[in-house]
């Protein structure tokens, strides 16, 4: 599918670093802990003092490699690490050590969803690689009074870079790969999403072009760490683009920053002054070797991964794909529905999925929270769906139990249903008790009824209902008055 | 005394166990040389004296215990390459003229461990590029033959004091000959092991793919006793090779009958001088009266390992050498208006010239474009000449030839013309682009009393057997004893 802007087709790639969950640095054995004091998670190694040589960390492998197999990408047998140069002050050894002609993983794909409910189309993005490189440190230009302060904590931090073809076609696109990406190194645990801490961080590639010709020249707006920036941030970048080509301004390569309190990108350097890296083979480090057993012994350790769990959870359970999809957009998610099932069974898949998808993502919504800090239990969720399904409670009193739920976790639904007085009275003498006292009580909405007037039905029920505080089965009331009235 | 500065490390261990002599006195005597002699040579850059005795008082506390190792009290001093925690570490260099490093080298670390005694840090050319010393911030070493020569280099420095009798044994480093060639010129042996054998952590890197410290010492008994001490396996570099350990002292009663010695046709074809000609010829024929047999063989792209090295180790050099940016550590300059400045002033006033050659010349040959053509095309060349010697090898046991083409030169002959100063690597730089074990042997004298050494190469870990076969000849000759006049 290709929407065009004003007649031009949007062609857009993303590079993506997400930090490697591993207990120590790719290239040393210094934690990566976030949030110490300047300069005290930076060793010798780090801080590149004469002599020092860097080891590979092979947890940052297993990462890499896990990614691989989750994307079904092929996983290099020989892959080589290389330097790449360029001066700056928080790039201690004055190169990185990356992957360059020889990346560790290549090829493979990720599977998105664009928009949402009924319009929403699954789009597959191709992957050109992902490979392993050291972070640099940071420069702190703030608080140093017009000097620049250092800091090599981050110096040496594992990264997987993860390189698409330029698939995308549209910023909604691109933030849906994005997404599905952030999602799924989460779910594979080889990186905790933080984008606020610069965990994942995206650099887009944009281009324009008219539909059926060559690739436009592209511009690369770099560093976006959030969703929302990376969708501003693109349509501000076509926007500008195609102004400039409707102004017959070619389009010059270069990289941009994109300012989140103006919402423009500005160029910050041009191809004339890009840097020649020099990349060569880092002649300290041996070519990385990944074996087959390596990659089965990881592979065994891998969890299920969303594609396959979507696709049970269509088959199994029943669930729409639109279900599907949205339960395993995140591990949690998925999780807590998986455990939930187990518990209300899989009859009660439509309504768990239901729950999540409606009460559940509304409050996280209202609330500003990730579904990590989801303050019911999946057991709390199912015996609440249980009741509802043996009309122990009706769905309006099930609500009522979800926000006691929410705001006293611990106590079960089952609990709060028998704290509160939420059971349904089913008794249908005590329920007829009831209506006999309403009817005597409602004299001229009965002989409104029997003159033909439906709308005092249900008053009546109004009345009945709120006699037994919104506990009685509606069905069961109606059922029960209507004979009463036809006495 | 003079016995003792001329003592094998056998004897001197001997003498320290047996409490002949104390390891406090055996550091006093080479301690006093130091000061009387390193001024005509200037061989060491940093002499400790407090450090050196206190090490060696250690040392005694060892033997007085009773269960020391062959290396407990022997003094022995570093090429300023290897980090010595607390001590400067300057690489010959303006650039780390004010670095006292923070750690000690793994050869350092494992020499401490075994007793050594540290006589202080020695001059070599700037970040070891050089073939005669003379580069180094610090001056140049002289040669203690003739100090109007220079020693050879890069680790002249080592040289020198090794043959003034100011240290019995000293480390160097070999990533184009910088062991073998001033070993050769200073009448001493030297061995550059196999890559890989002896960690390079801690060891500042100048080309990473060919660098390799060693022993220089008098005798190959010697280097042999030293290389048991730094060889081994280190997890802290990553090229370093996970082997059992040897004992390279094993093979020191080989026995040369039978012996296949590989002559290549290159090595003695033209350019080599005469002197240098007539002690090589001689030292084939006392192999040849133990029962050798010499054969001729060929490393047909032998003449491409100058080119290929002056690509391979610039390239390398230029990345390895942009951590001296005056950011972190070591010189920066007085005066910078932006970042800029600060690099391009730190790093023009940090190093010196032939560095700095030699770091353009290798981002030039990394550059876009330029990468096939150079880095790639000497790669492959690498693996022609390794290729070359595992042919040689399967119709020899060794290769035998000149170490250097001639003898040491004057100060200040080849510094004007770079070309000519690399073209004294011709017969060495060939072993480390494959990687193989070469050492040097004194093998005479040429004109002007000036040593000539014999070079030895093996297959990869043959080390011990070439050290035997090395130790056979000076069983028969006097070459390694000989000490220069006015030494003694």
């Amino acid at each position: 599918m290709s929407m065009l802007i004003n007649g031009y087709e949007v062609v857009i790639g993303l590079e993506t670093h997400a930090q490697l969950q591993t207990q120590s640095k790719i290239f040393s054995g210094a934690s990566i802990a976030f949030g110490a004091a300047p300069n005290v998670q930076a060793c010798a190694v780090d801080i590149a003092l004469p002599g020092v040589l860097p080891v590979l960390n092979r947890e940052a492998v297993v990462c890499a490699i896990k990614f691989g197999l989750a994307v079904g990408a092929t996983i290099a047998p020989r892959s080589i690490f290389a330097r790449k140069h360029y001066f700056y002050p928080d790039l201690p050894k004055g190169y990185q050590i990356s992957q360059f002609e020889a990346p560790v993983v290549s090829g493979g794909g990720l599977d998105c969803q664009v928009g949402a409910g009924d319009t929403a189309i699954r789009k597959h993005v191709r992957l050109t690689r992902a490979h392993l490189e050291e972070d640099a440190g940071k420069s702190l230009h703030e608080d140093f009074h017009g000097r620049t302060g250092i800091d090599l904590n981050r110096a040496g931090t594992p990264l997987l870079e993860i390189v698409t073809e330029p698939d995308m076609r549209s910023s909604a696109e691109a933030v849906a790969y994005a997404r599905a990406l952030h999602a799924l190194v989460r779910w594979i645990g080889i990186c905790d999403g933080n984008m606020q801490e610069g965990s994942f961080r995206c650099d887009a590639n944009v281009s324009v072009r008219r539909p059926g010709a060559e690739l436009g020249t592209r511009r690369e707006i770099k560093n976006l760490n959030s969703f929302r920036f990376l969708q501003q941030a693109v349509d501000y970048e076509i926007e500008w683009q195609i102004n400039e080509l409707e102004e017959g301004r070619a389009i010059q390569q270069a990289t941009v920053l994109f300012d989140p309190d103006t919402g423009e990108t500005r160029a910050m350097r041009s191809k004339e002054d890009a840097h020649d890296y020099r990349y060569f083979p880092d002649p300290d480090l041996l070519p990385l070797a990944i074996s087959p057993e390596w990659i089965a012994s990881v592979k065994s350790g891998l969890p299920e991964l969303p594609q396959s769990l979507r696709h049970r959870l269509v088959t199994e359970y029943g669930l729409s794909d639109y279900d599907a999809a949205i339960l395993t957009a995140q591990r949690e998610m998925a999780d807590f529905f998986l455990r939930a099932v187990t518990i209300a069974g899989s009859t009660n898949a439509k309504s768990l999925a239901n729950w999540l998808q409606g009460e559940v993502a509304a409050r996280l919504n209202r609330e500003e929270r990730e579904f990590d800090k989801v303050p019911i239990s999946p057991e709390q969720l199912a015996g609440l769906v249980l009741r509802i399904a043996d009309q122990t409670i009706s769905n309006s009193i099930g609500r009522k139990v979800f926000d006691a739920l929410w705001q006293h976790s611990g106590d079960s639904a089952d609990e709060i249903i028998e704290k509160q007085g939420f059971r349904q009275i089913t008794d249908s003498v005590a329920v007829e008790r009831l209506i006999d006292e309403v009817l005597a009580a409602n004299v001229k909405s009965v002989e409104e009824f029997r003159a033909g007037k439906e709308k005092a039905f249900n008053a009546l029920v109004g009345q009945v209902m709120k006699a037994t505080k919104g506990t009685a089965n509606p069905q069961q009331v109606n059922a029960l008055l209507l004979a009463k009235l036809k006495e | 005394m003079n016995e003792l500065i001329n003592a094998s490390l056998r004897d001197i261990s001997r003498a320290l166990t047996e409490r002949r002599l104390s390891a406090v006195e055996l550091a006093t005597l080479f301690l006093e040389r130091i000061e009387r002699l390193n001024p005509t040579f200037n061989a060491f850059i940093t002499v400790e004296p407090d450090k050196t005795l206190a090490q060696a008082r250690a040392a005694d506390a060892r033997l007085a215990s009773g269960n020391a190792g062959p290396l407990v009290g022997i003094p022995l001093a570093y090429k300023d390459i290897f980090c010595t925690k607390g001590m400067l570490t300057s690489c010959g260099s303006n650039m780390l003229s004010n670095f006292v490093a923070p750690y000690d080298a793994h050869v350092v670390e494992q020499l401490s461990n075994a007793g050594i005694v540290n006589l202080g840090k020695l001059n070599m050319d700037e970040f070891a590029m050089g073939s005669s010393t003379e580069s180094s911030f610090f001056g140049p070493t002289k040669n203690p033959w003739d100090v109007t020569r220079v020693p050879g280099g890069s680790s002249g420095g080592s040289a020198a004091a090794v043959a003034a009798r100011l240290a019995p044994v000293a480390l160097g480093t070999d990533t184009g000959g910088s062991i073998r060639q001033p070993a050769a010129m200073c009448g001493l042996t030297g061995i550059k092991p196999t890559y890989g054998i002896v960690s390079r952590y801690g060891m500042v890197a100048y080309a990473s793919s060919l660098d390799q410290g060693g022993p220089m010492a008098k005798s190959a008994a010697d280097c042999a006793l030293v290389l048991n001490g730094i060889a081994g396996f280190d997890q802290r570099d990553s090229t370093s090779l996970d082997r059992p350990a040897e004992d390279y002292t094993r093979a020191l009663g080989y026995s040369i009958k039978g012996l296949r010695i590989g002559l290549p046709r290159e090595f003695f074809a033209d350019g080599m001088d005469d002197e240098v000609r007539f002690a090589i010829d001689e030292a084939l024929n006392v192999y040849r009266s133990l029962g050798a047999e010499l054969v001729q063989v060929d490393l047909p792209n032998s003449e491409l390992s100058v080119p290929a090295y002056y690509v391979v180790a610039p390239a390398e050099a230029s990345s390895n050498l942009s951590r001296f940016d005056g950011v972190r550590y070591g010189y920066r300059a007085p005066e910078y208006r932006d970042l800029g400045e600060l690099y391009s002033r730190s790093r023009a006033q940090g190093f010196g010239a032939e560095v700095k050659r030699r770091i353009m010349v290798g981002t030039y040959v990394l550059s876009h474009g330029y990468y096939d053509a150079y880095y790639l095309k000497a790669q492959k060349l690498r693996r022609l000449i390794a290729e070359d010697f595992r042919n040689a090898f399967a119709h020899c046991d060794v290769i035998m030839g000149p170490t250097s083409p001639f003898v040491a030169f004057p100060i200040g002959a080849k510094t004007d013309d770079p070309v000519q100063m690399y073209l004294s690597d011709i017969y060495t730089v060939s072993t480390n682009l494959a990687g193989l074990p070469g050492l040097s042997i004194p093998c005479g004298f040429g004109a002007g009393n000036l040593p000539v050494g014999l070079q030895i190469l093996g297959p990869w870990f043959d080390e011990a057997r070439m050290l035997g076969i090395a130790h056979q000849y000076q069983q028969q000759t006097d070459w390694h004893l000989r000490m220069p006049g006015g030494v003694a």
